[in-house]
């Protein structure tokens, strides 16, 4: 696939992604001519690209749905339901003819070309040929049609002519040329209608001379020609007699749609009239000839405010009619607009971002290495002049890494589509709330998302949210509500799928558990524990398979798809008011703010996001595996013991609190050495199950420090507080 | 050359010749002339081989003047190449000379 079409395909995606979100905002409001023109305009831009790449399939099926958007913006046919379903299954098939040709194959296979076809015909049947029965009534429905519809203006063949307007100077006889004959060409390109011969320039029969040339015409002219052609008829004489030409008035509305279609290059307004036919180079240039006169003869001020615009001039001179100029000037500022937005917006390759972050990565290690020296020697110069260098650094990686974070609204908002089909599907009213749209996470996270997320509304919106007349009898409203949200928390970023349904039912759960082996018969549980034995492999409570979900492939894939993304899924629930499932992701892949510790001589990195504080360990409570903060139970880990590092803790050593997912752990270190940026080097396969390390990383002394996983340490401790917690009490009761 | 018939009035003047602009000078002078001899005239056309865009306008004129001077012009007779450039032009009607369809027919 060439570059063109690539790119043809991305933007076409994204072309239909919006035409999917403004056909359903025309859904909930049919009357908003804005939301109808930009669908119009994302089809017409489809349109045009294929046509560019030459892609024949795409246009000609888009030309129909164009036709029936165009109808639709006439105020012919009227927005309904069954309409916006017809137009989405549309979208839905313009996509998957550019899969089509992404895959490269010449044309659709006979099962698409099948549907596409289909489609039309209900589109051609129902709305283009026929009017609706709640359309706007008009007697006979007017005759079906092979050619592309066009805006309903001409009735009669007599306003669909061109107009032309003509006077002869008095030389043209003299000359040897004859308008007749000219005339007589003219009517060789198509069909004169009408014409009217003007002699009202001739003089008195004394001062008339028979050999000059009085005549004029108005030609009202039928033909297929364009504007440039009907001029070429004159060109002998253009010297020698105005012309007009004026185009009919259905031809008007063609031009507005070729000004509208022009390829979005900046160009003058007269440029573009010309481009779609409308004006003709000559009468161009005698429009601009005009725009100059009265700038050559004002002295002071040249060109500004003082000129006539073109478009005002071509309109006096009878050219072009206003409605032509100020389609082109619409279109004039469209591309503006689109100019100033894609100056906003540049496309680049994700590997040369991936070079980009590694080599800032390098940069960051030999930042670091170059502080330390500087702090080595002593210079206060030197150490000022590398503290500088190493804050740029670190602005350099915050908008390194920015650059690959997107914002999580577009994944949302494609749910808005699921949504509403399921819920039609389902026969169920489901309404989405979406938040936190404008949380940001790395790219490669967004597309890895997805389908667990999908995976997580379609589940929710078919076992969480009841029937209508079931909640109803719930007590609750008919329609449901599903949220998505989305935000930032300690170093992770939490997306929260949430349903207001049935919740789910913990001794189906239990049942379901011990049928499958997954626990044993009277094994004392945690809510908690309960409701996240869904994600255990082959777990599915629903009797009936639905074709959505509940075929038991789910809920153990989503969670192993999160994982591989060092995230984690949890889930909540409360009977009778809903579920919430809560996913957590690590922000970043690459590069995080890190926290130093030392143990022995080894030296160790807890990234900084998870860092609530440090506290010194007492010695008393040097015996036990936690601490009293503050009246909370702080479980801690020794890593000195963990890693089995020898050598003797020195007489203080510090408590560091992290925090993860809600939870608090301690973990106890020899030393605090600071803030330190850290570059994530992946550790080999070799070290995969080392538990509680995360990474590897290079210290500016080009020593290796080791990467804590927090996530890993937290849930060990948490796994000891309960016990810990136990003896806390028994501890201070026997006290 | 032109031949005026004196005998019976209305008089008439038949034009034998192309009325192209070659003669338009001629002709001019010639109408103007036996315009502002009659009251009322007659012109035979008859014989015009060729017609072009000045002798049509020749005939505008002779028209108009004679419509100013509230004087009774007819074209009675057509050529082919009259007819046909008259109708192009469409100036039959305005001419309002009754003479067109009998001479098609003929």
């Amino acid at each position: 696939m060439d570059e063109i079409t690539t790119v043809f395909v991305t933007e076409s995606r994204e072309q239909l992604a919006a035409l999917e979100a403004a056909l359903l905002q025309l859904e909930s409001d049919p009357e908003d001519d804005d939301t109808l023109n930009a669908v119009f305009r994302s089809a017409h831009t489809i349109k045009g690209g294929a046509g560019v790449v030459e892609c024949d399939f795409i246009v000609a099926f888009t030309h129909v749905v164009e036709n029936a958007l165009d109808k639709l913006r006439n105020g012919e046919i009227k927005l309904n339901v069954d309409l916006v379903a017809l137009l989405l299954a549309c979208s839905d098939h313009i996509g998957n003819l550019l899969g089509v040709l992404e895959a490269g194959t010449p044309d659709p296979d006979a099962e698409l070309a099948a549907e596409g076809m289909a489609l039309l015909a209900r589109l051609q049947r129902d709305w283009i040929d026929d009017k609706p029965a709640g359309g706007l009534s008009r007697s006979g429905p007017p005759s079906p049609r092979e050619e592309p519809v066009q805006s309903s203006g001409g009735g009669e063949v007599e306003t669909d002519c061109w107009h032309i307007s003509l006077r002869f100077g008095p030389d043209v006889l003299r000359n040897g040329m004859d308008p007749l004959s000219f005339l007589r060409y003219l009517a060789s390109i198509g069909r004169i209608v009408r014409l009217e011969t003007i002699a009202d320039a001739m003089p008195d029969a004394d001062a008339m001379d028979p050999e000059a040339c009085y005549l004029g015409f108005e030609i009202s002219f039928a033909s297929t020609a364009d504007k440039a052609a009907i001029e070429r008829v004159f060109d002998f004489v253009s010297d020698d007699c105005t012309l007009h030409i004026l185009p009919p008035h259905s031809k008007l509305a063609d031009y507005v749609s070729l000004v509208l279609a022009l390829p979005e290059d900046t160009m003058r307004l007269g440029e573009i009239l010309v481009r779609v036919g409308a004006l003709t180079q000559s009468e161009l240039e005698a429009g601009l000839r005009t725009q100059q006169e009265p700038g050559e003869t004002a002295d002071d001020t040249i060109g500004g405010a003082q000129q006539t615009p073109l478009g005002e001039i071509l309109v006096d001179q009878q050219v072009v009619q206003p409605e032509l100029v100020e389609a082109a000037v619409v279109k004039q500022k469209q591309v503006q607009d689109k100019k100033v937005a894609e100056s906003r917006l540049i496309r680049i390759q994700a590997d040369k971002l991936d070079t980009l972050i590694d080599l800032v990565g390098e940069l960051v290690i030999a930042g670091a290495s170059v502080h330390l020296l500087a702090g080595k020697s002593g210079l206060g110069d030197l150490v000022e002049a590398s503290s500088l260098t190493s804050r740029l650094v670190e602005s350099i990686r915050d908008a390194a890494l920015q650059l690959r974070m997107v914002q999580i609204g577009e994944t949302f908002n494609r749910f808005n589509r699921v949504v509403r089909d399921v819920s039609l599907e389902l026969g169920k009213d489901i309404e989405l709330a979406i938040s936190g749209g404008d949380t940001e996470l790395d790219k490669s996270m967004v597309e890895k998302i997805g389908d667990p997320l999908m995976h997580l509304v379609r589940n929710a919106m078919d076992h969480g949210i009841e029937a209508p007349d079931v909640r109803v009898a719930n007590g609750k409203p008919a329609r449901g509500r599903l949220e998505l949200n989305a935000y930032h928390d300690s170093g992770s970023i939490v997306i929260e799928v949430v349903d207001d349904g049935g919740g789910l039912k913990r001794e189906r759960i239990i049942a379901k558990a011990v049928e499958r082996g997954i626990i044993q018969p009277g094994q004392t549980l945690t809510d908690s524990e309960i409701y996240n034995l869904i994600f255990e492999a082959g777990f599915s409570t629903v009797e009936q398979v639905s074709n959505l979900s509940g075929r038991g492939v789910g809920m153990d894939v989503v969670r192993r798809n999160i994982q591989s993304l060092r995230g984690t899924v949890d889930v909540s629930s409360t009977a009778g008011e809903g579920s919430r499932f809560a996913i957590r992701l690590p922000l970043t892949l690459a590069i995080i703010d890190g926290f130093l510790v030392g143990i022995g001589r080894a030296a160790y990195v807890i990234p900084l996001d998870s860092v609530v504080e440090c506290i010194e360990l007492n010695q008393g409570e040097d015996v036990r595996d936690y601490v009293n903060l503050r009246g909370e139970v702080l479980p801690f880990v020794r890593l000195r013991e963990m890693f089995e590092v020898p050598g003797a803790a020195p007489p203080r050593q510090n408590v560091v609190v992290v925090q993860y997912a809600g939870l608090k752990a301690g973990i106890v270190v020899d030393q605090l050495m600071g803030e330190f940026q850290t570059v994530i080097k992946p550790l080999g396969s070799i070290f995969r199950h080392i538990k509680g390390i995360g990474g590897s990383t290079i210290l500016g002394s080009g020593e290796v420090a080791l990467i804590l996983d927090v996530q890993a340490l937290v849930k060990r401790c948490a796994a000891n507080a309960n016990q810990g917690a136990e003896r806390l009490q028994i501890e201070s009761v026997t006290r | 050359m032109t031949e005026t018939a004196k005998a019976s009035p209305p008089p008439r003047i038949a034009i034998a010749e192309d009325m192209t602009i070659y003669n338009a000078a001629v002709h001019k002078q010639q109408l103007i002339e036996a315009l502002g001899a009659h009251d009322e005239l007659e012109i035979d056309l008859s014989a015009v081989a060729e017609v072009d865009t000045a002798g049509i306008q020749l005939m505008i004129l002779v028209k108009r003047e004679a419509r100013r001077l509230g004087k009774q012009i007819h074209i009675v007779a057509h050529s082919q190449a009259v007819r046909e450039v008259l109708d192009f032009y469409n100036l039959a009607a305005e001419f309002g000379d009754p003479m067109l369809i009998p001479a098609r027919e003929t």
